[in-house]
């Protein structure tokens, strides 16, 4: 993961070399979980609409 | 136990400007996959054909998955915290994985005790650890947002029963061509068991997407343009630290224990019995006039405001209070269910929206109550907390159906019942929100001779997270 490097164990994180997150990076982890949550969001609407069609 | 070091803390602390907003996908990867747990009602009927058995027997592998989760985030809440979310989220990918794969096996060789080791034992191992791995991490990378934090990823585990229910459909008829998904027809074992396979090993993909996506923040980070002293200006928040072995030997904990056992049992009494309960309440002359497929809509609509609730009141507890915020779970959750035992057979579509409101209340406690504790016994060790809290879903899990079934079993044979023969069940529902409602107003500020020492710091706490007198 480019964004973010360890840590040598024991050495504060606050004296490490700044570190930038690429947006890209960011959007593709919530792309990642959101395919899957919109999948289900919509099959599960598709089914509640039975409620008031069926 | 110590963990390899690709798996410690220290190997995952961020870097200064690392975006924090990576961190809830990380958590979403995690909750969105063990709240499958929720989706088990979709193999059920094809289990009990498939070993012969009866519905209880196999109603018992989710019982036992439950009441492990409770008991495995109360026994490793410590570990967790002390070696970090990416060790804890490996760990919850194994044995959630492991559950699948063993439970594959009972089903394939026809032997039950497996399927209850398996995905009972071994997959209740992975939800507790799994349930509590991103927890502590979100709520140290949002405190200015702890609710908001906390409501995303615990948002994600009802969204995992979303995903999975119409997915396990859809494999089971790739694996089963003669199953499609409708009722009256039932997968094969085979199919089920071919399922098990493919999420376990789907599923352990994902969850180690998270494990190596997740970082901790620096102890001495906080959100550019945050002030912490802010935090001291809200009643009920505390910025003194009390350790997980110290919790428990507050009023506070079991205050917030008796909340979440309440909210959670009258939850469950709902959810627990949601596609017999709408048909019976509006049953005329021995017949419904609810259509089978529309209590099958009701329960995906209950789903969705389990899933929204836990989000958006989660988010509504930052401005006015995590106290404020369980009044109206407690208090109008209490009203609600009244007006559902009284006047909800009047119409559908009343009856729809106090259920739908209920559910929603019911998926907001479980998301706002890590930041409740947080706010009552600081950041330090409020994962472990958390894990010894969640023995009281644990135990609704037990007490709600106990209730709503011994109630209905009294009231009448299933396929006959009415709205009247709902109202004793409901009305202990009201009872426990009531007691809930009261142990809520008594919760106060935890008293300072169980604060922390001021020399502990998070590094050293970490070194020996059980040092804690015993007070």
């Amino acid at each position: 993961m480019s964004s973010s490097t360890s840590a040598a164990p024991g050495q504060p994180a606050s004296h490490q070399e700044p570190t930038h997150t690429p947006t890209a990076l960011v959007a593709f982890a919530w792309t990642l979980v959101g395919i899957p949550l919109v999948y289900g969001l919509v099959q599960t609407v598709r089914t509640a609409s039975t409620l008031f069609t069926g | 136990m110590a963990v390899p070091s690709f798996l410690s803390r220290e190997r995952i602390v961020a870097r200064p400007g690392f975006n924090r907003w990576l961190i809830p996908p990380a958590a979403l990867a995690v909750h969105l996959c063990i709240g499958q747990a929720y989706a088990t009602s979709v193999y059920k009927t094809a289990l009990v054909n498939h070993f012969e058995t009866s519905l209880t027997a196999i109603g018992i592998i989710f019982s036992i998955a439950i009441v492990v989760l409770g008991l495995s985030a109360a026994a490793f809440g410590t570990w967790v915290d002390r070696n970090g979310p990416r060790a804890a989220m490996f760990t919850a990918a194994c044995f959630w994985t492991s559950g699948f794969l063993v439970g594959a096996l009972g089903i394939a060789t026809n032997q039950l005790w497996l399927v209850y080791l398996g995905y009972g034992v071994l997959g209740g191992i992975g939800l507790g650890i799994g349930y509590i791995s991103p927890v502590s991490t979100l709520i140290k990378w949002f405190p200015d947002r702890p609710g908001l934090a906390t409501g995303m990823a615990i948002m994600g585990f009802g969204g995992g029963a979303l995903i999975a229910a119409p997915l396990s459909r859809q494999l089971m008829n790739w694996y089963d061509p003669s199953y499609d998904g409708t009722a009256g027809t039932t997968p094969s074992g085979g199919a089920v068991a071919a399922l098990f396979l493919t999420l376990g090993l789907g599923y352990l993909v994902f969850m180690m997407f998270g494990a190596f996506l997740v970082r901790v923040p620096a102890d001495d980070w906080k959100p550019a343009g945050w002030d912490p002293s802010s935090v001291k200006q809200k009643s009920l928040v505390t910025t003194e630290s009390v350790s997980a072995r110290n919790s428990v030997k507050t009023p506070q904990f079991w205050l917030v224990w008796t909340v979440l056992f309440c909210n959670v049992t009258a939850g469950i009494g709902i959810l627990e019995q949601a596609a017999p309960m709408i048909q019976d309440f509006f049953r005329e002359n021995g017949t419904s006039t609810v259509a089978a497929a529309a209590a099958g809509g009701f329960v995906g609509l209950l789903s969705l405001f389990n899933m929204a609730g836990r989000f958006v009141w989660s988010s509504t507890s930052d401005y006015i209070g995590r106290k404020g915020i369980y009044m109206v779970y407690l208090g109008v959750g209490l009203l609600l269910y009244v007006a559902l035992a009284t006047i909800g057979s009047s119409a559908v579509w009343l009856f729809v929206i106090l259920a739908a409101i209920i559910i929603s209340f019911y998926g907001g406690g479980f998301a706002t109550v890590p930041a409740y504790l947080r706010d009552l016994f600081g950041t330090y060790q409020v994962g472990a907390i958390h894990g010894r809290l969640l023995t009281a879903w644990s135990a609704a899990g037990i007490a709600g159906p106990l209730i709503i079934n011994g109630v209905l079993d009294t009231q009448g044979t299933p396929g006959e019942l009415v709205a009247a023969n709902y109202r004793p069940a409901l009305f202990i529902m009201v009872g426990l929100l009531a007691v809930g409602f009261v142990a809520n107003l008594l919760i106060r500020p935890v008293a300072a001779k169980w604060h922390e020492p001021k020399a502990t710091t998070p590094a050293t706490a970490r070194a020996n997270p059980e040092r804690s007198a015993t007070r």
